[in-house]
């Protein structure tokens, strides 16, 4: 069985609740705008997962951000959901910290394709079992 | 009747011929104002007994740029002054009697533009031989906007690395295949394959891996690429392997680089040994073919570690931003190798920061803004294991690679334990930091609850719990030296 390794904190136990809020609330200390979004295909290229909204700006706290998390999860129990955090600082200007929040409940993982090329160069793709299997929204 | 060829002798006293001191040839002048396009170095000079330090100053600032040993009157058909470097500044170093920092300013139109071959030849070409200084170290150089601006820098730095590998927040994980030297190609491949599953970012080639009798180099790239692809449909990221393209030729490097390519590597490897004029060549070809250079410092001790002679690394560090490179190796602190905690500091926030201000307690002797040349990112590797994890979080940062070689492959349960172990060990400073704990002090709890979950972990701080490397560093700091760190 597959564990996907994305994220900052992926080989750790999942996260309670309570540990998900302090790290906002660093994010929040920071200044950093928090955006949740959800997948079911976490294919290791798919860098757009779909938003669960616009990023959240200026938010006052923490508990505000975990309502749309658990808004988020009812509506997709069984897709991967994943907080990112971005900071508009001059020098960055990019994600700061993202970390998974969700995972369904059975990850089936990935699929190696070897396309054999000249030579003995190989052509590989990765594919995803769930999204081979059914469509999209309809994976897990 | 003298001939012509007397008659015409200029008789100004400064272009009579012979020899004049240095200082009086217009190599020294203290109430210089330096122009914001100005390069500006910093050296430590040892002048040799009974010579004057501020003569030795303009005899580096002579040497360095116009000056030859005698008077030359075809200084007379240039602008001289303009070319001549100026000693404006010179001071004794703290506690000692024998070395003084001599500052010099250098027009900026003396330097080829986005060339660092050239810069160096003019700054450390000849007058580290000169016989009137026993010792000369560049400490530090200020390069001016305008200069910065006309080389590349980074490519992708930390910030596009970041985004292409999809690793946020957290300090990215690799390791050396180890051992070095011997490792078949498709052995070599399962260590990539083995460390990538345990949870590392990167696996990496060593600075003497290139194309042996044991392994040429087709043969590694090939099998490393099936390890990658393995490993990255089996945990669902992003995965790389810097392969070492360091070659004889260009034209050696240009093909491994090209064939790397063409098997889907994000990353390429250069040694520093390769000279500055290829590292900018490599640094070229990634950036048009959307791969991240690695630069391992192969060789920088020879010239950087002496405190007397030499080139201070964080000068290297500079240069090596300006050519382009995204990562270089700049130590651990804590691990095995070289590194006083101050210094290394300091390196790290030359490579970082994207405006420097002068704080000679990091051995930055300069205020500099780096005009938008990305980041170039960190790389710790050299004796480190999880156990130091709280410490090499508070030295070093999140914007780093932190690579344990014996550290991931040497765990007594595989390579994949060695690696999971790391980045359990990792996510939970990471997380402990964030969340405002004392992870410093608390740091061996910090590990220790982690493991209760993650038996790898436990194995790991068990075996190296009381490894440490506790000697003195070589290179510390003027105004505040410290004994390197290790883990207790």
């Amino acid at each position: 069985m597959t564990r996907i390794q994305q994220g900052a904190f992926s080989l750790s136990p999942d996260l309670t609740d309570a540990q998900i809020k302090k790290q906002i609330e660093y994010c929040s200390k920071n200044k950093f705008a928090i955006a949740i979004e959800y997948t079911d295909d976490p294919h290791p290229r798919n860098c757009y997962w779909e938003m669960w909204g616009l990023p959240l700006f200026d938010l006052p706290d923490a508990s505000a951000i975990l309502y749309e998390l658990n808004e988020a999860r009812k509506a997709y129990p069984n897709q991967y959901i994943k907080l990112n955090a971005f900071n508009s600082t001059r020098g960055v200007e990019s994600t700061a910290l993202s970390f998974i929040v969700q995972r369904p409940a059975f990850e089936p993982g990935f699929y190696l394709n070897r396309q054999e090329g000249k030579g003995r160069n190989i052509i590989y793709t990765i594919q995803s079992y769930a999204v081979q299997s059914a469509t999209e929204g309809s994976r897990y | 009747m003298s001939d012509a060829s007397e008659r015409s002798r200029i008789k100004s006293e400064r272009y009579e011929s012979g020899v004049i001191p240095y200082k009086k040839m217009g190599y020294w002048d203290p109430d210089y104002t330096i122009k914001e396009s100005d390069v500006l170095c910093l050296f430590r000079l040892t002048p040799q007994p009974g010579v004057d330090p501020v003569e030795a100053a303009a005899a580096v600032a002579g040497e360095s740029s116009t000056a030859t040993w005698t008077v030359v009157w075809t200084d007379l058909l240039t602008a001289c002054d303009v070319y001549r470097a100026k000693a404006y500044f010179v001071e004794e170093v703290p506690n000692s009697s024998t070395e003084f920092f001599a500052f010099i300013a250098y027009d900026c139109d003396l330097f080829e533009e986005g060339s660092i071959s050239n810069l160096t030849a003019s700054i450390i070409g000849n007058v580290f031989g000169f016989k009137a200084v026993k010792a000369l170290r560049l400490e530090d150089m200020r390069l001016p906007f305008a200069y910065l601006k006309t080389f590349i820098g980074p490519a992708a730095g930390v910030i596009v690395e970041r985004e292409r590998l999809d690793v946020f927040g957290r300090p990215l994980l690799g390791a050396t295949v180890k051992p070095k030297l011997g490792l078949s190609g498709k052995n070599y491949g399962r260590v990539v394959y083995e460390g990538l599953k345990g949870g590392l970012d990167f696996l990496k080639d060593d600075e003497n891996i290139n194309s042996q009798p044991f392994m040429r180099w087709r043969e590694r790239y090939l099998y490393v690429m099936e390890g990658i692809n393995r490993a990255a449909a089996k945990t669902g990221a992003v995965k790389g392997s810097y392969l070492n393209v360091t070659a004889a030729t260009m034209e050696d490097m240009y093909e491994r680089a090209e064939f790397a390519r063409e098997l889907g590597s994000v990353i390429i490897m250069i040694d520093l040994v390769i000279g500055y004029t290829a590292i900018q060549s490599m640094c070229i070809w990634g950036r048009k073919n959307d791969t991240i250079v690695h630069l391992h410092r192969a060789g920088h001790s020879t010239y950087t570690r002496q405190k007397s002679h030499g080139i201070n690394f964080r000068v290297i560090c500079k240069w090596m931003r300006m050519s382009g490179v995204d990562h270089i190796h700049a130590g651990t602190v804590v691990g095995k190798l070289e590194g006083d905690p101050k210094a290394v500091k300091g390196f790290y926030d030359t490579l970082l920061l994207t405006k420097l201000k002068e704080d000679r307690t990091t051995g930055i002797y300069f205020d500099m803004d780096w005009a938008s040349l990305r980041k170039c990112l960190p790389v710790a590797s050299g004796g480190i294991h999880c156990g130091q994890m709280h410490q090499l979080t508070e030295l070093l940062g999140e914007d780093v690679v932190l690579q344990f070689g014996g550290g991931t492959i040497g765990h007594p349960d595989g390579i994949q334990a060695g690696a999971t172990a790391n980045r359990v060990a990792l996510e939970s400073m990471i997380l402990a930091k964030n969340e405002g704990r004392n992870y410093i002090k608390e740091g061996p709890q910090i590990l220790k609850e982690a493991s209760k979950e993650c038996r790898p972990l436990q194995t790991a701080l068990d075996l190296w719990k009381s490894i440490t490397f506790e000697y003195a560093s070589t290179d510390t700091m003027d105004y505040e030296a410290t004994p390197t760190r290790s883990a207790s």
